[in-house]
C-alpha cells in the first residue's frame, strides 16, 4: 500500500522542482535564524541568494555531530523555544547528548513519514501494532507511536523490557504488527517458541530498525514468525525512524526525499561519489523547522539507487548499510561511542586509561563487556572489595552510555597496547 | 604476631596461575600454603611463602598485581572443638573474619591462616585464650 502516492510516486522533474523550492527557502530560513549557519556560510562565502536550486546544494558546508555537541543544547535550533513542542536526544561522542527539537509541524511531518513506512509493510488502520521501542528521549518509541496513530492503527505502547508481557498481549490482543529492533524480534520469536505460542499469534508484519541487520536476519525473522519484516531507518538528528524504509520488494530503502535530500560522499575527500558507489550518507532536512540541518553527515555507509522501484514508488533508495565511517556502535538500539567509555573511565581513579569493549550477541540480544585494567595500588585481596569496584564501574558506565555493561577487571598490562591508533572495540556480531 | 601474605589478582585465563608459580620457582620462593578464591571472572591467589617481600616484588616486576596483606597464622591444638572455641571467642569480640584457609606443617598443631577486619583485637583475644600465632621468623625457617 502506498500512503502518499503524490509524494512517493512523483516524477523526477516534479521532485527536483519541489526539492529546489524547499532548499532555497530552507537556506534563507537557517541563515536568518541560526547564528551557527550564518557564520559558517559567511566563512564559506555563500549567501542564501547563491542558492537557486537543489543543484546548488554542493556550495553549502557540511554539518557534523560535533557541531551539535559544540552548540549544545539548543544552539542549532532555528525556531523559538515557544514553538518547540518536543525534545529528543541521542548519544553524543563524549559526555554530552545530542539534542534535537521539534515544532508541531515537525511532529506532523515525522508522523507522515512513519505512516508512509508502515504502509510499505501493509500496516493499515485495521491493524493492531505493538510498539516495542523505548519511549522517552530515544526517538524510536514516540516516533513509531505517532506514525502508527496517524495511520489510524490500534497502538499498543509496550516500550521495552518485559518480553513475557509483550508476548502474552501479542496473543491476547491478536496483534498483527510490531515495531522493534530486529535483534529483539528474534529474541521474541524464541520466547514465543519456548512458551508454545508460535501458532497462537496473528502477527503479519514487523517494522524493524534502530540498528543494522543483515538479509540473513531478515530471512530468519520472516521464517520463524511467518511474517514480512521491513527495515526502517532514521536518526534523531534528521528526525528519527521514518527517514527511509524498504517496501515489499526489499530492494533498498525508499527515502522520504520530499523532506530529506540525500547525497553520498567520499568520507575522506568529501566529494560526491557516483550513483551505485558506496560512500557516506548525507542528509539535508528540506522542511524541518525546529532544528533544520544542512548536509548533515550521518557516517552511515551506503549507496544510492535511482531507478523506479517495482512497487511503483519513484523515490530514491539506499541499499542496506555497509558500515560506519566512524567508530560508533549500535548496541541494543542505542548509539555508543568508545569515546564515551573513555570519558567515563577517566572519572574512576581506580582504573587505568586502558580498556577494551567486547560486543557480542547472545540469544539474539546484544551484550557489551568492558575490560578495564585496575591500577595496581587499588587492588584488594578481598572478593567483596573487587565486587564493590566492579559495581562502581558498572554504575558509571550505565549512566554514561544508557545501557548496562558487564565489567571485567583485568590485571595490570594485560590489555593489548597498540602502536598508533588504539583499538578499543572487538565486535563479534556480523552486522554488515 | 601477624604475618605477610602475598595476594595476587589473576584474571581467568589459561596458564595464568602456572605463570605465577613459575616466577616463584625461578626466584627460589617456597610456598607454605596456598588458597585460590575463584569467581567466574577472576581468581584471588593467596600465598604464605618463606620470602613474602621478595615474592611480591618479583611478581610485580613480572606484571602481576601482587600485594602484601597482614594475616594471622593461628596454631590450633589438635583437639576436637579447638577451632570452634577460637572462632566463638573471636566472634564475641565482634571481630569479623574475612577469609581463612589451612596451613599444614609437620608439628603437633594444625594451623590456619586467617584475615580479620581488626587484627589487633583478634590478637588480644587469642592471647587471652592462650592460643599462639606464628611469627615471620618461624615462617622463614619452615
Amino acid at each position: 500500500m502506498i500512503w502518499n502516492e503524490k509524494m512517493e510516486c512523483m516524477s523526477r522533474e516534479e521532485m527536483t522542482k519541489l526539492q529546489s523550492e524547499r532548499l532555497v527557502k530552507l537556506v534563507k530560513y537557517v541563515y536568518d535564524n541560526v547564528e551557527f549557519y550564518r557564520n559558517k556560510m559567511d566563512k564559506a562565502g555563500v549567501k542564501p541568494s547563491d542558492i537557486h536550486g537543489i543543484e546548488d546544494i554542493t556550495k553549502l558546508p557540511y554539518t557534523t555531530k560535533d557541531d551539535l555537541r559544540d552548540t549544545y543544547p539548543f544552539g542549532l535550533f532555528a525556531a523559538p523555544h515557544s514553538d518547540i513542542v518536543r525534545i529528543h536526544a541521542s548519544s553524543g561522542t563524549t559526555g554530552k547528548a545530542t539534542v534535537v527539537g521539534y515544532t508541531q509541524n515537525d511532529i506532523d511531518m515525522w508522523s507522515e513519514c512513519v505512516a508512509r513506512c508502515m504502509s510499505m509493510a501493509d500496516v493499515t488502520k485495521d491493524d493492531i501494532i505493538q510498539i516495542a521501542y523505548g519511549y522517552g528521549l530515544f526517538t524510536g518509541g514516540l516516533g513509531a507511536h505517532y506514525g502508527a496513530e496517524k495511520l489510524g492503527a490500534m497502538v499498543v505502547p509496550m516500550s521495552t523490557g518485559n518480553s513475557k508481557k509483550l508476548t502474552t498481549m501479542m496473543v491476547d490482543f491478536g496483534a498483527t504488527a510490531i515495531a522493534c529492533t530486529p535483534s529483539y524480534l528474534l529474541h521474541l520469536s524464541e520466547v514465543l517458541r519456548d512458551e508454545g505460542l508460535l501458532d497462537k499469534i496473528k502477527l503479519k508484519a514487523a517494522i524493524c530498525g534502530a540498528e543494522p541487520w543483515t538479509e540473513k536476519m531478515r530471512n530468519e525473522i520472516e521464517t520463524r514468525l511467518n511474517i514480512t519484516a521491513h527495515d526502517i531507518y532514521g536518526l534523531s538528528e534528521i528526525m528519527g525512524p521514518g527517514v527511509a524504509c524498504d517496501c515489499k520488494c526489499h530492494s533498498g530503502l525508499h527515502i522520504c526525499e520530499d523532506y530529506f535530500y540525500p547525497e553520498i560522499i567520499d568520507s575522506k575527500t568529501l566529494e560526491p561519489v557516483a550513483d551505485g558507489e558506496t560512500g557516506e550518507l548525507v542528509f539535508t532536512t528540506l522542511s524541518k523547522e525546529g532544528i533544520p540541518l544542512i548536509r548533515y553527515r550521518t557516517k552511515d555507509l551506503t549507496s544510492i539507487i535511482r531507478e523506479k522501484c517495482e512497487c511503483g514508488r519513484t523515490s530514491v533508495r539506499i541499499t542496506r548499510f555497509k558500515g560506519r565511517s566512524d567508530d560508533m556502535l549500535i548496541i541494543r538500539g542505542v548509539n555508543v561511542f568508545p569515546s564515551q567509555v573513555e570519558a567515563a573511565l577517566v572519572n574512576v581513579e581506580e582504573v587505568t586509561p586502558h580498556y577494551m569493549m567486547i560486543v557480542d550477541r547472545e540469544n539474539n540480544l546484544d551484550s557489551l563487556e568492558i575490560q578495564v585494567e585496575v591500577d595496581v595500588k587499588y587492588y584488594t585481596d578481598e572478593i567483596k572489595g573487587i565486587e564493590k569496584l566492579t559495581k562502581k564501574i558498572a554504575g558509571v558506565i550505565q549512566s554514561a552510555l544508557g545501557i548496562s555493561a558487564k565489567i571485567k577487571l583485568m590485571g595490570p598490562n594485560t590489555l593489548k597496547r597498540s602502536e598508533g591508533k588504539a583499538v578499543h572495540v572487538v565486535d563479534n556480531r556480523k552486522l554488515y | 604476631m601477624t604475618v605477610n601474605q602475598v595476594s595476587v589478582f589473576i584474571e581467568n585465563r589459561q596458564g595464568r596461575l602456572g605463570e605465577v608459580l613459575q616466577i616463584l620457582k625461578d626466584n627460589d620462593v617456597n610456598i607454605l600454603s596456598i588458597s585460590l578464591a575463584d569467581t567466574t571472572e577472576y581468581g584471588l591467589l593467596r600465598l604464605i611463602v618463606n620470602k613474602p617481600e621478595h615474592a611480591k616484588e618479583v611478581l610485580l616486576a613480572a606484571g602481576f598485581s601482587s600485594m602484601l596483606t597482614e594475616v594471622l597464622i593461628i596454631k590450633v591444638p589438635h583437639v576436637a572443638g579447638s577451632l570452634q572455641n577460637i572462632l566463638s571467642e573471636i566472634a564475641k569480640a565482634n571481630v569479623s573474619i574475612e577469609y581463612m584457609y589451612g596451613l599444614s606443617v609437620e608439628s603437633t598443631d594444625a594451623s590456619i591462616v586467617m584475615k580479620t577486619n581488626e587484627l589487633e583485637r583478634a590478637q588480644e583475644v587469642l592471647k587471652n585464650i592462650h592460643i599462639d600465632t606464628m611469627t615471620e621468623k618461624e615462617i622463614e625457617s619452615l
